[in-house]
């Protein structure tokens, strides 16, 4: 019976049911109803060594394509370190739980401290917890945190310029709880602000939802938004980009009461969507609403520094069903590639990296305009690694024409039109490949 | 080796560095030309180190942690088996590390397939139609899996379904999963082994009952050997029955939730299918649903066609999305890889292995800790503190104990059904050495309590921080470093 | 034995009531601080907040439990204890001198149905 995760030997087996009281191993079954008991062998793959495995898994990598990605869409190609991978894979870390027995978890204690820290710093908040799932799921739960706020009111404004993907998950979750979301339209690709205005005025409103970039990779001007819903009575939460805020104006600056966004950005490889990690971070009077882990420090009885879960009081598993989320853990690995990501590139490379980006992108800009094939959709508008275009190629197709040529790049967020993104990882030269490739794909 | 406590931010010093990136080719600065309104206006004080000091800072922490490859975990619940090595190798694939969620289809098929093949192999494991893949976590699948419920009934027109039933039992995951899909929770009372009481079940389950959420065997590692029976009560009111996959490991091999008649459930890949628990994430939570009840899981969607390519796929007959792509995706590789290494042969020997140790250990250390069910455990148990009560020492003083002897410590007060509770889950991959080295700990723990309980109530000794001030950590709540360095400077 | 104040009003989800004509002033009792151990924050209601007996008005939270506050009368805060925001512990050193909330009742007549001190003993004793 023994394998090589499983270890028991037949010896071993014969002396564990004789110390256990047992003759043979059904036994340990015998309260299972018959008809239930499962009496056949699963029908799936045999059992493969590493050889095998090895080489099954090559064989599925030999169908997919690594491709120049010159698209976002909230996913974007940044530089991974090379010591992050090397970190991540002391077993120390993966292999631990979460830290409930504090005296032989100050590891990862310390570095959820540490990553709590950089977002804060990144956003301007003063408390952030210890991450979410991904950006989508921390907007629905900042979007719990504003309706718990607000007591009784039970209505949401998202702004259509948020992306779809996450806009789909707000949606989902407010659905089943009974909050009611209504879309305030974009105009000239931001925020229709007029419209903004006149809903809060309108009144019932208990928060607010904006992104930053947004879909369009558009830095939009929120100048004046915070006192309109806070004389509302409601919150605001601005979904952001975490390493863009090393340049942008951050959420506690613009006056919002809640940061939330993917830590994705955070050189985090794509991997097909995940993982990544979620962030949601908050003023100091949001504290106590927050969902899901949150580390505090303290010390022990000897005075020595250490960190602690904290503020456990709120959470599923003393509140049960009063509880604000169900969350129970976070992305607790990818918050430590994050802090390590970010304490690398440090105060100036969060910097370099965002310029980088925003010139290549600035280039690309600029040299697709010139083909003649796109023309600005969005003139003036400001924006970093990721811009739309207005374009009349079936974006579609030449989507998988590029893809045949090795590019990826294009994403259509709104019909008649393209986004293109720019990370640190793209060459001058790739760009002008990537501009003559479409080009020659457009004239045939 | 000696002691350290430095935060990032301390090591860092102006003007130092750990990045490295290209020259900028443009000669352009694109930043400066954004309009001032848009600008931060100073920059973030973030970590100025070098590459050395960050990864010797990292080491450092993570040598102080505990973890499965440290030592012997018998977290109860939570499942802390071995974690192989070569899913880690395959899950950085450079295949598949660098697919971008959105690229055209054509062109990662191999990842879609790993997804497709994943979802099949636990349908076929949980003999239920169909999983997705999407959600994050446990909690996640919960979530995901009630709103399957939710949906169920009132795609029928029956709006009229929202209460959920939850055994008192029940992990506290369930009642907050059930509040955030809007669902009420009804409370059914456990029988004093944590079972299901069918007689307090009965007069719940009228029509406005959506479903009942059991975890089998149940938190205290008993199976419901009513199952059956409620499931034909539940299902005759109308209800569905969602299955809590937090206990599925000792039944690999031995029964599968949908022939006990669970229409919904959610495995944790982190538990059963070893995918590591990452120091509380990310892992995985994919949801299974009985036939008919397919096109309502979430959106995106992975198919095969006629012609055996794969496609991603937006339904309009699904609940929404619960998820930005297709899942934690890595994790998934994972846990595929997992199943792959123990194969048809191996994956049966799995629940019936994690039983007998869970089996061995309850039964060598009954003299000393109160057993508060006798006969046969699934893959945990649960000790109502030691037998001796009178030494005074708590479930909490041996836990910490435990930690002075290099294990980690059960699942303490969890369950609530009793005052003591002592969760202990050995997993399938752990040795008979490893056990009896556990026992014989346990016992000298036992004895003492008996004869020196002050040892005992002050553990730990040997750990590198002791006993921690939570009272003040929650009272005045320091989460970042700026209000650690204010507390600090403050209190001088 | 914690202690009982003989002359408030009691309800069976240890808040205690002591009525000044129309002004109910409510806080918790010894034995709910002593069960709950160091308290680290008190979710009070805000002022003009409309309570209702048998519903909850807020929460008291230790370290690793949390307890819902079940207000013993129907009526609007006029008043909360600013003190409990940043002392909370205040509630384990004296649970009745250190009220939570004020509420203008609007039946004085519904606190002489809350348990006297020595019925709340029994149940303290349970």
């Amino acid at each position: 019976m023994s394998n090589r995760y499983i270890p028991h030997t037949d010896e071993d087996i014969r002396r564990m049911m004789k110390s256990v009281g047992i003759s043979s191993i059904d036994e340990l079954y015998a309260d299972i109803p018959a008809e239930v008991i499962f009496g056949r062998d699963y029908m799936i793959p045999s059992e493969m060594s590493e050889i095998e495995i090895r080489k099954h898994f090559d064989e599925l990598a030999s169908k997919n394509e690594k491709l120049t990605v010159f698209a976002g869409g909230g996913v974007y190609d940044h530089y991974a370190p090379s010591v992050i991978p090397h970190l991540l894979s002391r077993s120390e870390f993966y292999t631990a739980y979460t830290p409930y027995q504090p005296e032989i978890s100050q590891g990862t204690l310390q570095y959820i401290f540490e990553y709590q820290s950089i977002i804060c710093e990144l956003t301007g908040m003063e408390v952030s917890n210890a991450s979410m799932y991904d950006g989508a799921t921390a907007a629905a739960e900042a979007m719990f945190m504003m309706v718990a706020s607000a007591k009784k009111k039970n209505k949401i404004l998202l702004s259509g310029t948020v992306r779809e993907n996450v806009a789909d998950v707000v949606r989902t979750y407010a659905s089943f709880r009974g909050i009611e979301v209504e879309t305030v339209d974009e105009k000239d690709g931001e925020t229709d602000r007029e419209q903004l205005l006149a809903k809060l005025e309108a009144g019932d409103v208990a928060g607010v939802l904006t992104q930053q970039p947004n879909k369009y990779g558009i830095a939009e001007d929120f100048s004046g938004v915070a006192d309109a819903v806070h004389a509302a009575k409601a919150q605001w939460t601005l979904i952001a980009d975490p390493s863009a805020l090393a340049v942008l104006k951050t959420p506690a600056a613009w006056g919002a009461d809640i940061a939330c966004g993917d830590g994705q950005t955070l050189g985090m490889p794509m991997q097909f969507g995940g993982p990544y990690l979620g962030f949601i971070a908050t003023v100091n009077s949001n504290l106590r609403k927050i969902p899901g882990r949150v580390v505090g420090a303290t010390t022990d009885v000897d005075g020595k520094r250490a960190f602690v879960l904290t503020l456990q009081a709120r959470e599923q598993h003393i509140r049960r069903e009063k509880a604000t989320s169900n969350i129970c853990s976070n992305q607790s690995l990818m918050s430590l590639y994050a802090t390590i990501y970010v304490a690398l590139m440090g105060k100036e490379g969060m910097i370099e990296v965002n310029r980088l980006s925003s010139d290549g992108a600035h280039y690309l800009h600029d040299r697709l305009l010139e083909t003649g094939l796109f023309t600005e959709v969005f003139p003036g508008k400001p924006f970093l690694k990721e811009f739309t275009l207005a374009t009349d190629l079936d974006m579609e197709t030449l989507e998988s024409h590029l893809a045949e040529k090795g590019f990826m790049g294009g994403v259509v967020v709104k019909p008649g039109t393209a986004t293109f993104a720019v990370t640190e990882k793209r060459t001058k030269e790739e760009i002008d490949k990537f501009v003559e490739t479409i080009a020659r794909l457009a004239a045939k | 080796m000696k002691y350290y406590d430095k935060l990032i931010f301390e090591l860092s010093r102006p003007g130092r560095k750990g990045y490295s990136l290209p020259k900028n080719e443009y000669g352009t600065d694109t930043l400066a030309a954004l309009p001032g309104a848009l600008k931060r206006e100073e920059k973030a004080e973030l970590p100025e180190v070098s590459e050395l000091e960050v990864v010797r800072h990292y080491t450092n922490l993570s040598s102080k942690n505990f973890g499965v490859d440290t030592g012997f975990y018998p977290l109860g619940s939570c499942t802390m088996k071995y974690n192989p090595k070569i899913n880690e190798e395959i899950a950085a694939h450079p295949g598949f590390l660098y697919l971008h969620p959105l690229q055209d289809e054509r062109t990662v098929q191999g990842a879609l397939e790993v997804y497709y093949n994943l979802q099949k192999i636990l349908s076929e494991l949980a003999g239920l139609e169909e999983f997705t893949l999407n959600p994050y976590a446990g909690a996640h699948g919960e979530l995901t899996g009630l709103m399957i419920m939710k949906t169920y009934h009132s795609r029928r027109g029956d709006e009229k379904r929202t209460k959920v039933i939850v055994p008192n039992s029940a992990h506290g995951t369930n009642p907050a999963s059930a509040m955030v899909a809007g669902l009420q929770v009804v409370e059914v009372k456990s029988k004093p082994n944590g079972s299901i009481d069918v007689e307090d079940l009965k007069p719940l389950l009228d029509d406005t009952v959506a479903g009942i959420m059991m975890t089998n065997p149940n938190t205290l590692g008993m199976f419901e050997t009513d199952i059956l029976e409620i499931a034909r009560l539940v299902h005759e009111a109308g209800g569905l029955l969602y299955y809590d996959g937090a206990n599925l490991n000792p039944l690999l091999g031995k029964a599968r939730p949908g022939d006990m008649g669970f229409d919904i459930m959610h495995i944790n890949l982190h538990k059963t299918f070893s995918t590591p628990h990452g120091g509380g994430g990310p892992g995985a939570g994919p949801v299974g649903v009985r036939e008919g009840l397919e096109s309502l899981l979430p959106n995106p969607k992975v198919i095969k066609r006629e012609d055996g390519t794969f496609s991603v796929v937006n339904e309009d007959g699904a609940l929404g999305n619960v998820s930005s792509y297709l899942g934690n995706y890595a994790v998934i590789m994972k846990a595929y890889a997992y199943i792959l290494s123990l194969g048809r042969e191996n994956i049966k020997n799995v629940g019936p292995m994690a039983t007998l140790n869970a089996n061995y250990i309850k039964e060598n250390l009954k003299d000393d800790y109160l057993l508060p069910i006798e006969g046969v455990c699934k893959h945990e148990f649960v000790f109502d503190g030691l037998k001796d009560k009178s030494t005074g020492v708590t479930t909490l003083n041996v836990a910490k104990r435990l930690l002075d002897y290099g294990f980690h410590a059960p699942t303490i007060y969890f369950p609530l059904l009793f005052h003591e509770s002592m969760m202990i889950e050995p997993t399938e991959t752990e040795s008979v050495e490893t056990l009896d080295e556990f026992i014989e700990v346990m016992h000298r723990v036992a004895k003492e309590a008996r004869e020196t309980p002050e040892l005992v109530k002050e553990a730990p000794q040997t750990t590198l921080v002791r006993k921690l001030d939570e009272t003040t950590a929650a009272k005045n709540p320091i989460l970042t470093y700026k209000a650690l360095k204010q507390n600090e400077n403050g209190s001088c | 034995m914690s202690k009982i104040l003989e002359n408030l009003r009691y309800s069976d989800s240890h808040e205690w009531v002591s009525l000044d004509g129309e002004v109910a002033t409510v806080g918790i009792t010894d034995y709910a601080q002593h069960a709950l151990g160091n308290i680290v924050y008190v979710d009070m209601p805000e002022v003009s907040d409309e309570v209702t007996a048998g519903e909850d008005f807020g929460a008291v939270e230790s370290v690793k439990a949390a307890s819902d506050l079940i207000s013993p009368v129907s009526g609007e805060v006029i008043e909360i204890n600013d003190d409990l925001d940043g002392q909370p512990e205040l509630l384990n050193e004296d649970p009745y001198a250190n009220w939570i909330m004020k509420v203008k009742v609007n039946d004085p007549g519904e606190v002489s149905n809350l348990l006297d001190a020595k019925d709340y003993a029994k149940i303290c004793e349970e």
